[in-house]
């Protein structure tokens, strides 16, 4: 076994680009960066960060699915966050069952689910475990045209809605009497959580992708700063550590989810510290 | 005055209202003319709240119909008319990133409508809604940050960027000092005199409410209604209490 190189140098630097793999999983890093804590802004402001883990384990049956049928795991997962994201939805809005017990049978259920299938399969292989924990190398060609066009596509409805959800969020009660459908961009909000969620699972892996959407968004929301630059902090954040968990994970051979989301953390860390009063 | 006080901007049509098996609101009725500043008073429970919601449309009668501006609630579509003032002061999230700038703003969201964002004609208003309240020079803080007094000030100038014509207010002056009071009081008659705006005031302050409304209405499940809020009170007070205790008052210290 080979020492690990702990000095990088700028030759070495710039071997991380002559793998084709390691710059798809950039280019789909930052897209996930970019995308995640702009949904999780909304999602923890409204005490909906379970709902990114919750869809996460959901998204877990989806790949299960995905690997039994053998189609890419990507789209199942996708398929299986929007819609259970709109039976969560529909049922915390009957009241018939608690906001976050709907969550908790919708995220045990659906890991039951993922268990069941994948002892189907013949238990877990390498390919399912980088789903789980994220690793570079899972992201293939048509997984990041997939990340990036419905990148895109969030990232519009996002623009889009940018207003009419800033209000849903501060006050949901005061939007509905301005006239606004609050009902429809409630569930805008979950399927493009939902959908947030299938993309970044290639990178940060089914068990840490809401902390990708939740942690720097609480990092940003310790500079008490108006909405827009709150959004700016937590983009800063998200980025800063995409890429360098990205790169440290590459140089280390460290797991890229669990780089990524440590890295986030530290920076949450040195936030508390600089807030102020 | 100019304004017309015989006209029906909101018309309550034998409203009940039933939670599961029980009736909070038993057949109640009630008109609010343009310029009317009318507070509503009654106990916990006797149903203010829920009259209110039902007027803006965020509950459904379970019989009898609600108008606004003549027209039935349930096919009203121009809610930049009417503005609202929730009880936030005691349950927002004070840690929310939003500048007082920002909060104000939302009112206009409704009436730019989906896909637009603010214009100039916006920040324009928004900033004349600030004045009004005198909170331009707090534009930049973080509404957390704000005094109780304050906030409920910028909940004010919400509701008045969206330009309506009447303000829906619940519970205003919970969590809001002795002395921000008053100025809010001479603040509410001020948009009803001079922006000739017409009020809808819950309050379970009854001798503040008394001193300050042109209208009152008592609600405990049914509704009376008087122009003359002082007579009103007094004869209200004494079927309840016989004419020992005249208003007795508890001044709260929060």
């Amino acid at each position: 076994m080979a020492t690990p190189n702990l000095f990088i140098t700028t030759t070495n630097m710039f071997e991380l680009f002559q793998y084709s793999f390691a710059v798809r999983g950039f280019e789909a890093g930052i897209i996930i960066g970019l995308i995640a804590p702009l949904i999780g802004m909304f999602l923890v402001l409204r005490r909906y960060s379970l709902i990114a883990d919750t869809l996460a384990h959901v998204s877990l049956a989806g790949i299960a699915i995905g690997f039994l049928l053998q189609i890419n795991p990507i789209v199942t997962a996708i398929a299986s966050t929007v819609l259970s994201s709109v039976v969560i939805e529909r049922l915390r809005i009957s009241r018939r069952v608690y906001g976050e017990s709907a969550l908790a049978i919708f995220l045990s259920g659906s890991l039951a689910l993922a268990v069941v299938l994948i002892s189907l399969a013949h238990g877990f292989n390498v390919g399912l475990l980088n789903y789980l924990f994220g690793s570079i190398v899972t992201v293939k060609q048509t997984d990041l045209y997939i990340i990036g066009g419905l990148g895109a596509v969030v990232a519009a409805l996002l623009f889009l809605f940018y207003k009419e959800l800033v209000y849903i969020t501060f006050d949901e009660e005061s939007a509905q009497v301005s006239g606004i459908p609050t009902r429809a961009i409630n569930t805008l909000l979950i399927v493009l959580a939902a959908l947030t969620v299938s993309l970044s699972i290639p990178i940060v892996g089914v068990l840490l992708i809401s902390a990708l959407m939740v942690i720097p968004v609480v990092t940003a929301l310790q500079f008490r700063q108006s909405f827009g630059k709150t959004i700016v902090v937590a983009e800063l954040v998200s980025l800063f550590s995409v890429i360098v968990g990205i790169a440290a994970s590459f140089y280390f051979n460290l797991s890229t989810g669990g780089t990524i989301v440590l890295v986030s953390l530290v920076l949450f860390a040195l936030s508390l510290g600089f807030r102020k009063r | 005055m100019s304004v017309d006080h015989s006209l029906n901007i909101i018309e309550v049509n034998k409203v009940s209202f039933a939670y599961k098996e029980s009736l909070v609101l038993k057949e109640v009725s009630l008109n609010i003319h343009k310029g009317d500043y009318l507070g509503m008073i009654g106990p916990n429970g006797g149903g203010k709240t829920t009259l209110i919601k039902m007027m803006l449309g965020l509950l459904t009668p379970t019989s009898g119909t609600v108008k606004l501006f003549g027209q039935d609630i349930r096919t009203f579509k121009e809610w930049s008319r009417v503005g609202y003032v929730p009880q936030k002061v005691i349950n927002f999230d004070v840690n929310f990133p939003a500048t007082v700038f920002e909060v104000v703003a939302m009112g206009r969201y409704g009436k730019r409508g989906l896909f637009r964002s603010l214009t100039k004609e916006d920040r324009r208003v928004v900033q004349e809604s600030l004045r009004q309240v005198e909170m331009w020079e707090f534009r930049d803080r973080i509404i957390g940050d704000l005094s109780g007094g304050q906030q409920q000030r910028a909940f004010i100038a919400r509701a008045l960027a969206g330009q309506p014509e009447v303000i829906f207010l619940d519970e205003p002056m919970a969590g809001v000092d002795a002395q921000a009071q008053d100025q809010f009081y001479q603040l509410l008659k001020k948009l009803n005199r001079d922006l000739e705006l017409t009020l809808v005031f819950i309050s379970h302050d009854i001798e503040a409410v008394v001193n300050e409304v042109t209208e009152i209405a008592f609600v405990n499940r049914t509704l009376s209604y008087d122009d003359d809020p002082k007579k009103f009170v007094k004869e209200e007070m004494k079927k309840l209490y016989g004419d020992s205790k005249f208003i007795h008052h508890h001044h709260k210290h929060v």
